[in-house]
């Protein structure tokens, strides 16, 4: 596969396999595309060539429907509570689904703050509510863009037991991070800086 | 599908009225103007109640497209636009959801809040109810139509002089055709039935096309 921003090639020639039941964790240094890979595997980016396969899983529902993406921002409503904001979530990704908010709730460790605006969290617990939409419908494969952004220790361990429990129910988990996850044996993958520099014109570098 | 579109109609209509700013300066602004012309027009009371459907018609379209740039803007800010995106309705699902919320959420109000300031431009008493049916036919088209400015220039810096500038002149068939069934009505020319109807097609017809242009427009931008 091959990913492109306007005239430069981000990732040239990748290739990478996830089974079900395994963690990929990308690193790389800034502006390598860990975001640009992560926003393609969740059809939000369209490749320059090459392709994304999910195989098995539901075969009526495209990629993006099976995939849950956790960029940098958290998708939260400041003046929703934070109950109203799973819920929201909730009945958007998967109605009829019951007892998941509280789940998520507990998961994240939100109780205690279930039914006070958003807008009213802190910049860690923000986080912590826009991960547990993760718990709130069931999907195979989690994209998590540095998921322990502004997060303390103690919430940094119940993203890694949430990831441990995905992957250990046969889930796909794919985390962009600088920071160890404590996911139980990830596997890394290194994306390299791109072979274009400042001064090589734009016309040499397209793919 | 239908329970996630529903779901998300729901959720705009709870932050539109929640943030209450977001319809508060659309009605606002449909006030200040239309309270500003008889200032202008000096106390000409015939002349006012002459110009009255068609100046409440063009400040009720400036009024709404005040408000086009939140269909999108604060979804996409927050990253809610991405979540949306993978979710179980496809894109075209999620513009049409989120433009007519803004049409619930503005179209109406504004529509209402008519008769109000028909009071202020000595609006003839027989004009009240044509004026806010063809009103109520016609908003349906500002919301849809609007949706496609606002995607279109979601990540423009300044976009609000930009949507102005795109969307209004798609404007024109709604205006034309709402006076025209308006003073048919009135003068008792006949053919306001041609004239609904129409205004009544450019609606339906805009809440297809602006979905499908909105989606193909937020695709891009989602890039």
């Amino acid at each position: 596969m091959t990913i492109a921003r306007g005239a430069r090639t981000l990732l040239a020639d990748l290739s990478v396999t996830v089974s079900g039941g395994e963690a990929l964790v990308l690193t790389g240094a800034n502006g390598t595309g860990k975001t640009t890979l992560l926003r393609a595997i969740a059809g939000l980016f369209t490749p320059l060539a090459g392709s994304i396969r999910l195989e098995g899983g539901q075969a009526e529902q495209d990629r993006a429907e099976q995939c849950h993406y956790v960029g940098h921002l958290n998708g939260i409503k400041s003046t929703l509570t934070t109950t109203e904001n799973l819920s929201f979530w909730a009945g958007y990704l998967d109605p009829g689904a019951t007892g998941r908010i509280e789940r998520a709730l507990r998961g994240f460790d939100l109780e205690a703050l279930a039914d006070i605006p958003a807008g009213y969290l802190s910049a860690g617990q923000k986080r912590r509510l826009g991960l547990a939409r993760l718990l709130v419908a069931q999907r195979s494969v989690w994209l998590l863009d540095e998921p322990t952004v502004s997060l303390d220790q103690a919430s940094v361990a119940l993203v890694s037991a949430a990831v441990n429990t995905h992957v250990a129910a046969g889930g796909i988990a794919v985390a962009a991070t600088h920071l160890p996850l404590g996911i139980a044996d990830a596997r890394e993958f290194r994306l390299t800086a791109p072979a274009w520099r400042d001064d090589e014109p734009h016309a040499e570098v397209s793919a | 599908m239908i329970a996630a579109f529903w779901r998300l109609v729901a959720r705009d209509l709870t932050l539109a009225f929640r943030d209450g700013g977001a319809v508060g300066t659309a009605l606002g602004f449909y006030l200040i103007v239309v309270t500003m012309l008889p200032l202008g027009l000096g106390p000409d009371l015939k002349l006012l109640s002459r110009i009255a459907p068609g100046m409440l018609w063009i400040a009720l379209l400036l009024a709404a497209l005040l408000s086009l740039g939140r269909i999108f803007e604060a979804d996409d800010e927050d990253g809610t636009l991405d979540m949306l995106a993978g979710g179980p309705l496809p894109i075209e699902g999620v513009a049409a959801a989120k433009a007519l919320a803004h049409w619930i959420s503005t179209g109406i109000p504004l529509t209402l809040m008519t008769p109000l300031l028909g009071l202020l431009l000595n609006l003839d008493a027989s004009a009240y109810l044509p004026l806010m049916a063809t009103m109520a036919i016609g908003t349906p088209a500002i919301s849809f139509l609007g949706a496609v400015g606002a995607a279109l220039t979601l990540r423009a810096r300044k976009s609000g002089l930009l949507v102005a500038l795109l969307v209004l002149p798609l404007y024109i068939p709604t205006l034309i055709f709402g006076i025209s069934a308006v003073s048919a009505i009135l003068l008792d020319t006949g053919g306001y039935r041609a004239a609904i109807s129409l205004l009544a097609a450019i609606s339906l017809g805009s809440v297809v096309v602006g979905s499908l242009a909105a989606a193909a427009a937020l695709r891009q931008q989602l890039q």
